[in-house]
């Protein structure tokens, strides 16, 4: 998983509430068995029409949307199938950090597992977001704050062990292969319990 | 000492703590039943691979094939090739993994194959108290027995393969109250349709829900299924019922629950799992079953339902507007006028022996009308046999059904088994998002008997005009 300190970006907005994972990857392009290569896919069926040309009216379809790193979503977002190729997806295709009010459970897990930053900002600043697509916006993952092309900046929820993460480019597993002596007191526990019964 | 009362969730989630959790990190959470399938496992394989892992408990892990594998019957035993190329790469990259790691497969060929969430309780593998995730977010189901049962994605997969741990913060939890019986003719599919409609598709974000009550307890297992099977539709990654006699005849008969011995062991802890009187949840929401009718979705998520007797909305907001102008309704007009096309009777909301059994009750008799095409698909090959023991099998196909393999087909069509674009299904599963059955398909979500109601009509139809049957 990639280090990310700072995203500085303009926005791309797509405001649609409750987008669920089967937008953002659609199922029948899940029989891949690699992490790579989804970015072309990602909200293939709001992206493309049925001949496979773009769509010119999409956010990401739209030349300015080009280099964007930074999604602003409606609320709920990534609600639907755990599938991680969603957050792959967006990362693959260039986004670092998504903006909403509400992140579904599994997708914010699978986004930070990845590297990819959910940003949680208030109805107030959201709207504002909405309202401004191309906002130069930026995100110190350090700091857990957004700023906005104002000067303002707003704190967003980031636990401690998740910003850990993110700055040093470590995923979890590391960590939990070296909670190995615990997990084997556990397990040994379990075992006699059972024998016990 | 005295402790404070307890619900459910907490003594399953304390019991399962390597490492408690603190203001810095989440916790550190063993698992007992680890379930996988072809899907979202290739590229945890990978990593472990990659990072000379191997597999910690191969004896809590189970495999199956569901999500890609074809229903088509010369596909799966006839020697003809799964048709899509990507999909049978898949399929055998599950068995190279599982050769290579130790895991325990069933196979394309396999009796025992079926919907991952539907062998689980099948084998007697699902087990009140038992901490159960996978590679999917229907993993929920799995906690109509009393288990902390969530779903996953594929880096959490590589922990649990390599650690058979998680790391996890502790959720809230959320009583739902289902005050009164159901009334003849509307069933568990229309009582999670309902209360999703009532939270909303986020309402259970951040929660495990816990189902309890009068019409919950007066449920059978397979009805205790559907319920918790859509929890993730309000947002909720675990529901939960609590064991009761109904749970214990169930495991009794199963062939992987505990034997002898260690059945009473395991009965007398179980029976220590239900909630405590007078324990605090951090959010609760009552539901009177006895004012349910059937009910079906008519825009485009779960939370989107209306009584199958009543009209779409007369107005909403611009995503009710999106959503209608996808599904090509009016608002206002009578659920009933919706026409069917399709019909999906099957997925591991509704695709077990008494899903079939219902529907089947309904048809019987009957034929699909003009036009429909109706596909069945057994949740497993277990119940596919057992459907065929009873006849059931002839019921569907003497209407004009095409009846399948096992596997999750239609509900999201990876496989090939879609609807086509424009057309409208009344399906048993579980979503009705955009696209979800096929580019452009309009998925009516409702009960197996609303779907065979609806199949004989070829308009979405009221079950309980059929309920002579």
């Amino acid at each position: 998983m990639p280090a990310v300190k700072t995203i500085q970006s303009r926005t791309v907005v797509i405001p649609a509430t409750n987008i669920d994972t089967d937008q953002i990857i659609p199922a029948r392009f899940l029989t891949s068995t690699s992490r790579a290569g989804f970015g072309k896919h990602l909200f293939a069926d709001w992206r493309y029409d049925s001949a496979g040309n773009p769509k010119p009216d999409f956010a990401l379809n739209k030349p300015e949307a080009n280099g964007a790193s930074i999604l602003v979503a409606g609320r709920n977002i990534g609600c639907g199938s755990s599938r991680e190729h969603a957050a792959w997806a967006l990362m693959d295709f260039g986004i670092h950090a998504v903006i909403s009010t509400e992140f579904a459970d599994i997708f914010r897990t699978n986004s930070l597992k990845n590297g990819l930053v959910p940003v949680l900002v208030d109805e107030n600043t959201h709207a504002w977001l909405l309202a401004h697509p191309q906002a130069e916006v930026a995100i110190d993952v350090e700091h857990s704050t957004l700023s906005l092309p104002d000067g303002t900046t707003v704190k967003f929820p980031l636990e401690g062990f998740a910003r850990f993460c993110l700055l040093n480019g470590v995923d979890e597993l590391g960590y939990l292969l070296s909670q190995d002596a615990a997990i084997s007191r556990y397990e040994e526990m379990a075992a006699d319990e059972q024998r016990r019964r | 000492m005295s402790t404070s009362p307890k619900t459910m969730f907490e003594k399953v989630w304390e019991d399962h703590i390597v490492v408690p959790e603190t203001v810095e990190t989440p916790a550190v959470l063993f698992i007992d039943l680890h379930l996988t399938h072809e899907v979202t496992t290739p590229q945890a394989y990978t990593e472990l691979r990659n990072r000379g892992l191997r597999l910690r408990r191969p004896d809590l892990t189970l495999a199956t094939m569901d999500h890609s594998t074809p229903t088509r019957t010369e596909q799966v035993f006839g020697g003809v090739p799964i048709a899509i190329d990507s999909a049978a790469r898949q399929v055998q990259q599950l068995e190279i993994n599982a050769r290579e790691f130790g895991v325990e497969l069933f196979n394309l060929q396999d009796s025992r194959r079926g919907i991952v969430h539907i062998i689980g309780p099948e084998l007697g593998l699902t087990q009140p108290g038992k901490t159960i995730v996978c590679g999917d977010s229907h993993t929920s189901t799995h906690g109509a027995f009393g288990a902390l049962a969530f779903g996953i994605g594929t880096t959490e997969v590589g922990h649990v393969l390599a650690t058979q741990c998680l790391l996890q913060r502790r959720p809230k939890t959320f009583a739902i109250d289902v005050v009164n019986r159901l009334p003849a003719g509307v069933t568990a599919k229309d009582l999670i349709l309902a209360i999703i409609g009532r939270i909303g598709v986020s309402g259970g974000t951040g929660y495990v829900l816990e189902f309890r009550g009068e019409a919950i307890s007066a449920m059978s297992m397979d009805e205790r299924m559907t319920i918790c099977n859509m929890s993730i539709e309000a947002g909720a990654r675990a529901g939960m019922i609590a064991p009761d006699a109904t749970t214990f005849a169930y495991l009794e008969k199963a062939p992987r629950a505990p034997k002898g011995a260690a059945w009473d062991v395991a009965l007398e802890r179980w029976k220590t799992l239900p909630t405590e009187a007078g324990a605090n949840f951090d959010r609760s929401v009552e539901i009177d079953a006895a004012t349910l009718v059937p009910m079906v979705t008519y825009g485009t998520h779960p939370g989107m339902v209306a009584p199958v007797t009543g009209n779409v909305p007369a107005q909403g907001d611009a995503v009710f507007q999106k959503a209608l102008a996808y599904m090509g309704l009016k608002a206002g007009e009578p659920i009933q006028n919706v026409p069917v096309n399709n019909v999906f009777v099957g997925s591991c909301t509704n695709g077990r022996l008494s899903d079939l059994r219902n529907a089947a009750r309904v048809l019987r008799g009957h034929k699909l009308a003009k036009g429909v095409k109706m596909l069945v698909v057994p949740g497993s090959q277990n119940v596919k046999k057992a459907a065929e023991a009873e006849g059931l099998d002839r019921v569907f196909l003497d209407a004009g059904a095409e009846w399948r393999e096992s596997g999750c087909s239609m509900c999201l069509g990876m496989n090939g088994d879609l609807v086509p674009t424009g057309h409208y299904s009344i399906s048993t599963s579980n979503r009705n998002f955009e696209g979800r059955q096929g580019v452009g398909a309009r998925t009516l979500l409702a009960s197996p008997e609303t779907a065979a109601a609806s199949a004989i009509r070829g308009r979405v139809t009221d079950p309980r005009e059929f309920s002579s049957n």
